[in-house]
Order: C-alpha cells, then structure tokens, then sequence
C-alpha cells in the first residue's frame, strides 16, 4: 500500500497542520486527522506487527472493527498501550510507537515465529514447549510472554484525572449515526429525557463515511440541522467521543467519554481525561451500526489489504487514498460503492473481483457507468508483493465456490479492497443477554429476542438500507419515549432516503487458492488481531472441539481487544462447515463488556490515591502524630501501634511502654472501639439471646464480658456491655468489628425477632475512650477529680459510674484489658484530646507513659485473653477458647445448638493453650506450624499453629498463644516448629502467663 | 448492577444492597427438639432455583432496613419486592 494525500477534499482542515511522530520519524497530518488516516496519508503501510507469527501489518478497517493497527501512544506516565489508530484522533505533538516488534518495525526478529508456524498453530501451548518441564518457567514462557506482549503497561503513575457520573434518563441511544439520530430526534421532542452517545468526534455515523444525499440534500447538511435541534432541547444530552463499554442488568448502560485524549497532554492536565458514565435508562435503542468483515484467503492479512468501506471512508472522509491502484473483491453490492467512492476520488480501479456471478444492482452499473473492470464468478487466488501488495491473482471460481477453474489473471494494484458483507454490531445486544438469529440473507447474526427494555435498529439489526435506518430509528424512539409517557408514540416524518437495488449476498468463508488451506506456506487468516487462521480452525475442529466457546478458548479467536469484530462470523462459518453443521446450529459465543479497551484510570475515577477507601481518626490522632506515633491499620482505623523515643526501635519501645503499665500507668487510646446502645424494653432478652453469656441478672451499673457466636457456634465478636439503666444497655465491640455487630444485631431484630422492642443506635464516633491502665491509675484518675470516688474499694471492677472527669462529662468503666487495675474514660468526642492532655499533665510526676496497640496486645496476650480474628478464624467455638464459663446451660442463644453438633464436642478439636519456647529469648513467629514429631523435612503431621506471639517484658521472657489439636490434655508436652531458619521448640502450658490469680486488677 | 425497589427508598442501584440469601428460612423455636440433621439443614442446606427465587436483602447504604424480593435467577428480573413480616403478592 502506498498511501496519498489527495489534493482536496474530506472533512480535514487543511489550514491546521499537525505534527505527529510514529517510532520517532516525524510527519504531518491535519486536524480532523485520525492517526490512521495520517499514517495512511503519510504512505506508511506496516503499523504493527501480528501478535503471533509477528507478520507485517497495515491499518485494515476505519472505525472501532480495526484488529490490527495497534499502537502505544505517549510516553512515560502518560503513555499507554494498545489504543486502535484508526481510533485516535491526531493533535500536535503526538507521539505514537509501533508494538510487538524488536527491534524494529520493519526488521522483526519475532518474524521467525512466521517461518516455525508449526509450533504455534491453535493449542500450541499444550503441545510444543511441553518438554523439558524445567524449561517452561525459566526459557519458554518468559520468550513466549516477550514475543506475544502488545505495548508496555506505564511504569509511572497516570498524572490524569478521571471521574464517575451516575445518570437516569427516559431513553439512551447508543451510536449517533442515521438511525440513532432519528431515534434520539422522535424521543427528543416529545419531552422526554434522552442521553445520545456516539463514539466518534462527530455525529453522522456513516454519513460520515460515504456521499449520501437525504430529500435532494447533503445528509450531513441534514445531520447539522438535527444535531442543532437537539442541542436546543432541555431534556436532552450529547455526547460525543462517547462509547458504550458494557449494557447490564435493568438497562444499565456504561460510557466512557473522552473528553480530554484529542488534546495534548500538557493541555489536558487538571481537566477530566475520560468520564465513565453510569446510565439507568427506561428504554435503550442499540443503533451501534454494523461492521464489514473480511474475507478468508490465502494471505489476506498482507499490509494493502482493507475494508473496502474503510477504503472508501479514507478516500472521502479523510482525503487519503489508500493506493494509487486498487483491487476490490467482493461477495455482495456494497463494495461496488466504495469503489465508485474511491474512482470518484481518483483512484484507478484495476477491477471489481466477484465471487457472484456479478452483479446488476444500483452500485453495480453506476460503477459500470465509470468504466470499472468487472470480474464475475472469480476470486482472488493469491497476493503479490512480500511487505505490501503489488498485485493480485485471479482465477475463476466454480459453482461450488471451492475450487479455482481457469487461467491465472494478475492484476497491479497497490491495495485490495475486501468486502465480505457486514456483520451488525450486536455486542451490546448480547451483553444485556438478547438471543440472536443467524440471518441468512445478510450471512450474519442480528438481534432476536431481546431480554431487556431495548430497541434494536438500523443496520444494528440488520437492516443496512438508509431509508429502514431512519424509519427504524424514528419508529423505535417515539415508542420508547411513549413507555415512558412522552408523546403518543407516533413516529415524525424521516427524510426520503433513495432505495437502491441489490443483488444478494454470497457467502463463501474461504476462498480457494493455489494449494489447500493448511498445505504450503500461506495463512488465511480469520481473526486477524490473535493471528488464528482457517488451518487452526479446522485443527480444533480435527482434533474434536465442537462447541464454539472451546474453539474460541483453543484457538483463542474472538478474544483480545477485538473480542472477535471481525472475525467471529467467519471463524463461526469456518467451524460449521468443519464439522458439518450450519451455522445457525453452530452459534456465537459470547460477548463481553468491555466493547473496547478501556483505561484503568477511567474504571478507577477518582478513587485512587487516599481515596480508595475512607480513613479513621480519633479525635485523639493529632496527638499521636506529634509525639513519635507509628500507626498501624485496624480496619480503617488509624491507630498508635507505639510511640518511639530518640534512640528506640519497635521492640525497645514496647518493652518500654509494657513496663510503664506493669509498674506505673499507662494511657491508651481506645476509642476505636465499636459503641453501641441499645435500648428498649426487650433490650435484655435481646442480650441473652446474642451473647452465649445471660444479661438478664446484670444490675444497672454493672458490666459483663460477652461472646457473640454465629448460628453455626463459631466466635463471632466479643466485648463488655454495660447496664445503664432499667432498659438502657451499652454494648462495646472489637474495633474490626462495629459494623459487622451492628448489622448482625439489625438482621435478626428485623428479620427473625420482629416482636422485641429494641433499638440499636452506632455511637463509636460519639465518644473518644482514653484508658488509664497501670497499679497508678486510680492516682491519675483521682488527679482528674472525678465528680465520683475513683478508688478502687468504692469504685469495683466491672462497674460504670457517669459524672465528670477533669470537669468533661464523662462514662468511667472499670474494666481491665492488661490485667492491671484499669478505667476506661469515655467523653464527648470532641473533649477527647483535652482529656488526654489532661491525664498526660497530672500524670508526669508518676510516669504517665502513653502505649500503642502492640504494647496492649503483649499485656492481655500475657493474660490469657484473646482478640478475635487472632485467636479466632471463624472455625473457633467458645469451648475450643477454654471459655466454657462464659457458655449459659439455662438460656438459647444464637449458636448453641451448633455446639451440641457431633463434630463440636470431638475431643481432638484445636483447643487454645499457651506456648512457652525452650529458649527464652525466642519469638515464634506467629502462624508457625506445629507438630508433635519432627521429621527431616515436610510432610509432617501439623497439630496446631501459633496465633500470638511475644516477649513479654515483664515476664522476662518469650511466650505464645496457640490454637494445638486436643490441647488442653497435652501440658507439659514439647511441640515443634519447623520453620525455614530452623526448629523452635515450646512447651505446652495453660493460657496464661501472669497474674493468674487476677490480684492485680484491683490496683 | 440490578436496580432494587427498596420499599422504604425507591429504586436504587444494587450497590447500596447487600443480599442476605434464601429468604423464609424460620430459626426453629426449639433447636433442642432436632436432630443434628435438621439443625444442619436450617444452618447450611439453601435453596438454588433456576427461576423465581425468594430473598432477603438489606438496603446497607440506605436506610438499613430488611425486605424480601422476589427475583428471576435467570432473567435477574425483579418480581416482586415486599416487606418483612408480609406476604409475598401474587404474581
């Protein structure tokens, strides 16, 4: 192909020159340009190289349908891969590479894949590369994954902006072409709200392609007075460089607009690049056109070789001849078009090849009229030229379509325009799970029965005829608008389109060359973007596939970026005619969203960065932050895990901070802690029916510690819960877990209890909890003059007293999580910091020492007490923790019955115990596998793993909590922990490590 | 996404919902009083229909209230949407 500029003509502006680059050599476009077209224009034949057997490439279609013409675009950050030429629409400055080609474009190496097809051909990957298996991870697969790659990911982040809308509208129209204007026009006047999305710059769908009048007049004159009038209507939107990527479920439709890609880089920064819109539409109309696919010879994927509508589309829309000379082939009227097109522009068209008998329809003699050569009953056998085409060779065709009769005939030509009919664009269609029918008349699939609320049209459906697009169009949006009650469904008045006569289509899925398919080096390709060719079809078929979804996972067409625009109905003849079904039995496979590729930026919108998900602080964070915090993530929680001091690492600082509230005071922020009161008369039965534990005895101002199990018995949560007052309750909860309580609390008071009267209401954020832990606690709290006695004689464990705390109004528990004598005050969020500061104030003269949640973790670990999530995955009953204390004989409660189950009560279970490493200063890391025999090397018989694990500073040494098969009867065993770095053995001991007579907790 | 009628909130995107399974599944009033195989078949045994199939969902975005749908497992069709505690309507 050699590609020229023509002097005038096409809808580009030639007093705006562009620059562009394509691997590094600059060159000119004009705007209004796509980068195909100026590549094109600029005479450049190989774009890219097959993703395969790396054979040269040119640009083959005009539109979304184009497999080949791949490009990476940009650089750095903002570079990206894979955009379709024929889809980029050229600015100053652009930058374009070729991909999947080494080390050059027009000297590929990958080449050789081409001369070693036979390792390649469909399923090669379960063949050849097998042997020797050692090869696969380290040689093969790393080459194969070089070869194969299509562009580079950015390594940088992507500097541009995105965003997400969410739209409701009365009817969306997808394509702005013919029907779709005339369905966005009949719903539009009537009032109702309309959203017409059309993925190209500019409204007119085909009339862009092609000259077409409409009533006596340029349709595009047509097109600008419609697209002016609904531009002035309120209800409805326009949308241009808007497509649809995927239609779901209750006529959910989803757009991508690129409002920013024709701009240069620099000019789009701090603007949306690409807006993803939502659409819940009332009704859909799919006018999303239809696209040519190409016929099945041997090399027909040579660069020259085109869509004879994009040859024609290049020649008037862009003003490029795509050759000097060109060749049509066809199997149907539509190409004798194109080819009057590209005469009238001025081509020379060496002759129209039919595989017909010829043709008398309209297109037919006007190309006749032109002196066009017309070859009847023949067929392209062969291509001439190695990079490019130079020519054609043409021999006769027999009635059967399969065999070559008669002379050679070469003919020269620069490109060949291919047309083997169209095929509707139904990939919306199917998405929403509409059935398709395989038309015989156009040889292709169109929409049947639709699932959803939806309208089909134009050559959408099928209906490829001008005057049925309009009527279709019209028809279908005063129906949609009248559904949802606008107008009264009665369609306006189209246009006259002129109706051309047509001589029928006829398929032939491949043409006969000079040897047969699969003998001798020449590829007939059918999908061209995954380099799958009729041999490999007819190898699956060979080979036993039958269902079409199997060919397409064996032979990989249909898949990629292309998801099969071209290739499936060709593919799906193919494999029919293999295994002698037709194709209407054989059926399609299906389609996926996306339509085309879109950016992770733009699925992304602006949640990236901080905000992904939202992030907690407590009220007492700023604190933190400034006095050596280093935080740790507790669901979304930010929380001090320790405080480090100049000089201090980690494990320093919590031996510090341990010691502090072993020996003096600590304070902890503790106000992540789930919150939530219930009240309401039934407030206690509700209790004992959540917790394993009864409620109904607990006396106003007194709390209890609780368990919460699931219906199947395992721990769910757990936390103290607080009597307030005669029906007023105050439940805590683990920090993970608020949420996940409140919803289940909420489940069973709707859904099964519906009689209880209880309210439940979240107050986590309410309250900020600062926790004075340590034998000095009652000191600290005392010098904060509570409104009530703080000793601990007159304030006893386990019980609340509200007032006020260093005159904040204030709820003290005296609860205790270390095992010291400890009080949880809770204030109004917004005094929480003041109090803190105030507790840090009084407290310096005794060594107030603030700890984090390590530190905390240390203190209840050495106590025996467990963290749900740690201790606990969701398979640990309340008896597998040792807490059958806390398990009611004389109540239900949710889980109980699960603990009778067989399987609950099976001696053998992993029961929690204490570890306690041979060496002292050894911390098992946890999630350490244990067993009893240590054999040289795995598999060994696993009996339990290590959940916490510590030193504790206090203690003076290391020790673990962990989760050991039938644990409990094995103290005073010795268990093993192989581990890469070697074997730590600990004894067995019970769950407790300190203080176990709880002497401490009172002060 | 479906698009769910909650019957306090009005349609809103499935986003907003959180699906709670099989709906009409009653906790036996006396879980002593069954074997261990039937406690399993309330725990653990749900229904998967191809069709018409009755479930509870959660408007967790929205209003946090419970309600029974009544969905086409096939078609994601909503037949009927209706409240806790009501009878399912005639379709």
């Amino acid at each position: 192909m050699s590609g020229e500029r023509l002097p005038e003509g096409g809808r580009i502006d030639r007093s705006r020159p562009l620059r562009f680059t394509f691997d590094r050599i600059p060159y000119q476009g004009f705007a209004g340009d796509t980068l195909a077209s100026a590549l094109v224009a600029n005479g450049i034949a190989v774009v890219a190289r097959s993703f395969k057997y790396h054979r040269p490439r040119g640009i083959m279609g005009a539109g979304a349908e184009d497999p080949c013409g791949l490009v990476q675009l940009g650089e750095h950050g903002d570079t990206e891969p894979n955009l379709r030429a024929t889809q980029v629409e050229l600015y100053d400055g652009l930058v374009a590479h070729s991909i999947n080609r080494w080390p050059s474009l027009e000297y590929d190496l990958g080449t050789l894949n081409d001369r070693f097809a036979p390792l390649f051909a469909a399923g090669f990957y379960y063949k050849t590369f097998i042997r020797p298996k050692f090869l696969w991870d380290r040689v093969w697969e790393p080459i194969i994954r070089r070869m194969a790659g299509m562009g580079h990911a950015p390594t940088a982040p992507d500097p541009d902006i995105y965003d997400h809308r969410h739209l409701h509208c009365d009817v969306v129209v997808i394509g702005g072409g013919p029907a779709g204007l005339a369905a966005a026009y009949a719903a539009g006047r009537t009032g109702a709200r309309v959203i017409l999305a059309d993925e190209q710059p500019e409204f007119g769908g085909r009339l862009l392609d092609m000259p077409e009048t409409l009533g006596e007049r340029p349709a595009l004159e047509r097109v600008a007075e419609v697209v002016a009038e609904l531009a002035s209507m309120e209800e409805v939107r326009l949308l241009l460089r808007t497509t649809a990527l995927g239609y779901y479920d209750h006529n959910e439709v989803v757009l991508v607009e690129r409002r920013g890609d024709h701009f240069p880089p620099q000019e789009r920064r701090g603007k949306v690049r690409q807006r993803m819109w939502h659409v819940r539409a009332g009704e859909v109309i799919l006018a999303t056109g239809a696209h040519e696919r190409p016929l099945v010879f041997a090399d027909n994927d040579r660069p020259g070789v085109m869509l004879a509508s994009a040859a024609a589309a290049y020649a008037w829309r862009y003003g490029v001849l795509p050759g000097r000379k060109l060749v049509v082939l066809t199997n149907n009227d539509s190409a004798y078009r194109a080819a009057v097109v590209l005469a009238e522009a001025g081509a020379e068209i060496g002759a129209i090849v039919d595989v017909r008998a010829g043709s008398d329809g309209y297109w037919a003699q006007e190309a006749q009229r032109r002196g066009i050569p017309m070859l009847g009953g023949r067929a392209v056998v062969g291509l001439h030229g190695l990079g490019r085409v130079e020519g054609v060779e043409v021999r006769g065709l027999d009635a059967s379509g399969v065999n070559a009769t008669g002379a050679r005939h070469r003919i020269e030509c620069e490109c060949l325009a291919v047309s083997g009919g169209f095929n509707p664009a139904v990939h919306l269609f199917c998405q929403s799970q509409g059935r398709l029918r395989f038309d015989d008349a156009i040889a292709a699939f169109v929409p049947d029965r639709a699932a959803q609320r939806q309208f089909s049209v134009g050559a959408a459906a099928g209906r490829f005829a001008l005057a049925d697009a309009l009527a279709d169009g019209a028809a279908a949006g005063a129906a949609a608008a009248r559904t949802a009650g606008f107008g009264d469904g009665s369609a306006p008045a189209m246009p006259g389109a002129e109706r051309r006569s047509e001589t029928p289509l006829r398929p032939i899925w491949l043409l006969p060359g000079e040897r047969q398919v699969g003998d001798g080096k020449a590829k007939h390709f059918v999908d061209f973007q995954n380099d799958v060719t009729a041999a490999d079809i007819a190898l699956a078929a060979r080979e036993g596939f039958r269902s079409v979804e199997h060919v397409k996972r064996y032979t990989t067409t249909g898949m990629g970026t292309d998801q099969g625009k071209t290739s499936n109905v060709n593919a799906l003849a193919l494999l029919s005619r293999a295994v002698g079904r037709t194709i209407a039995e054989t059926g399609t496979t299906t389609f996926r969203p996306p339509y085309v590729p879109v950016a992770f930026g733009a699925l992304a919108g602006a949640q990236r960065d901080g905000l992904v998900d939202p992030v907690r602080v407590t009220p007492i964070n700023s604190w933190h932050v400034t006095n050596g915090a280093v935080f740790e993530d507790v669901g979304q929680w930010k929380r001090a895990r320790h405080y480090l001091r100049p000089g201090e690492d980690m494990e320093r600082a919590v031996r510090r901070e341990c010691l502090a509230v072993r020996d003096a005071v600590g304070i902890f922020d503790a106000s992540t802690l789930g919150k939530i009161e219930l009240r309401g008369p039934d407030a206690a039965e509700f209790l004992d029916r959540v917790y394993t534990n009864g409620f109904k005895s607990l006396g106003i101002g007194r709390c209890r510690y609780g368990l919460m199990c699931r219906e199947d018995g395992m721990v769910f949560d757990d936390g103290v819960t607080t009597r307030l007052g005669e029906t007023h309750y105050y439940m805590t909860t683990t920090t993970g877990g608020a949420a996940r309580v409140l919803d289940w609390l909420e489940e069973w008071l709707q859904t099964e209890w519906t009689t209880l009267k209880v309210y439940c209401t979240s107050v986590t954020e309410d309250w900020a909890t600062v926790t004075l832990s340590g034998p000095k606690a009652a000191q600290v709290l005392e010098a904060l003059k509570p409104s009530f006695p703080a000793e601990p004689s007159s304030f006893p464990f386990m019980s609340v007293r509200a007032g006020r705390v260093a005159d904040f109004p204030a709820r003290v528990f005296r609860v205790s999580y270390t095992g010291e004598l400890s009080y949880e005050i809770n204030v109004p969020a917004r005094d929480g910091r003041a109090l803190w500061e105030a507790a840090m104030q009084v407290g310096r003269g005794i060594g107030i020492t603030p700890y984090g949640t390590e530190a905390m973790h240390v203190l209840r670990a050495e106590k025996g007490f467990i963290v749900v999530g740690q201790e606990t995955d969701g398979s640990v009953t309340p008896l597998d923790l040792g807490l059958e204390g806390l398990v009611s004989k004389r109540k239900d409660f949710l889980g109980r019955r699960s603990l009778r189950r067989s399987g609950m009560l099976e001696p053998q279970r992993k029961q929690l115990v204490g570890l306690l490493p041979m060496d002292p200063d050894t911390v098992l890391p946890e999630g350490a596998q244990l067993v009893r025999e240590l054999k040289p090397k795995p598999p060994m018989a696993m009996v339990g793993h290590v959940t916490s694990s510590y030193y504790g500073a206090r203690i003076g040494r290391s020790f673990a909590l962990a989760l050991v098969r039938g644990g409990r009867a094995r103290v005073g065993e010795t268990l093993h922990a192989p581990l890469p770095s070697g074997t730590i053995e600990a004894q067995v001991v019970a769950p407790n490590f300190y203080d176990a007579e709880g002497k401490r907790r009172d002060g | 996404m479906l698009l769910i009628r909650c019957p306090w909130c009005g349609p809103r995107d499935e986003t907003e919902f959180r699906c709670g399974g099989e709906a009409h599944i009653q906790r036996p009033p006396d879980p002593d009083a069954i074997s261990d195989a039937e406690w399993a078949d309330y725990l653990f045994m749900r229904r998967n229909p191809k069709g018409p199939h009755r479930e509870r969902w959660v408007h967790a975005q929205g209003c946090r209230r419970w309600f029974n749908v009544l969905r086409s497992t096939v078609s994601h069709e909503i037949l009927a949407v209706y409240r806790m505690g009501e009878r399912e309507p005639e379709t």
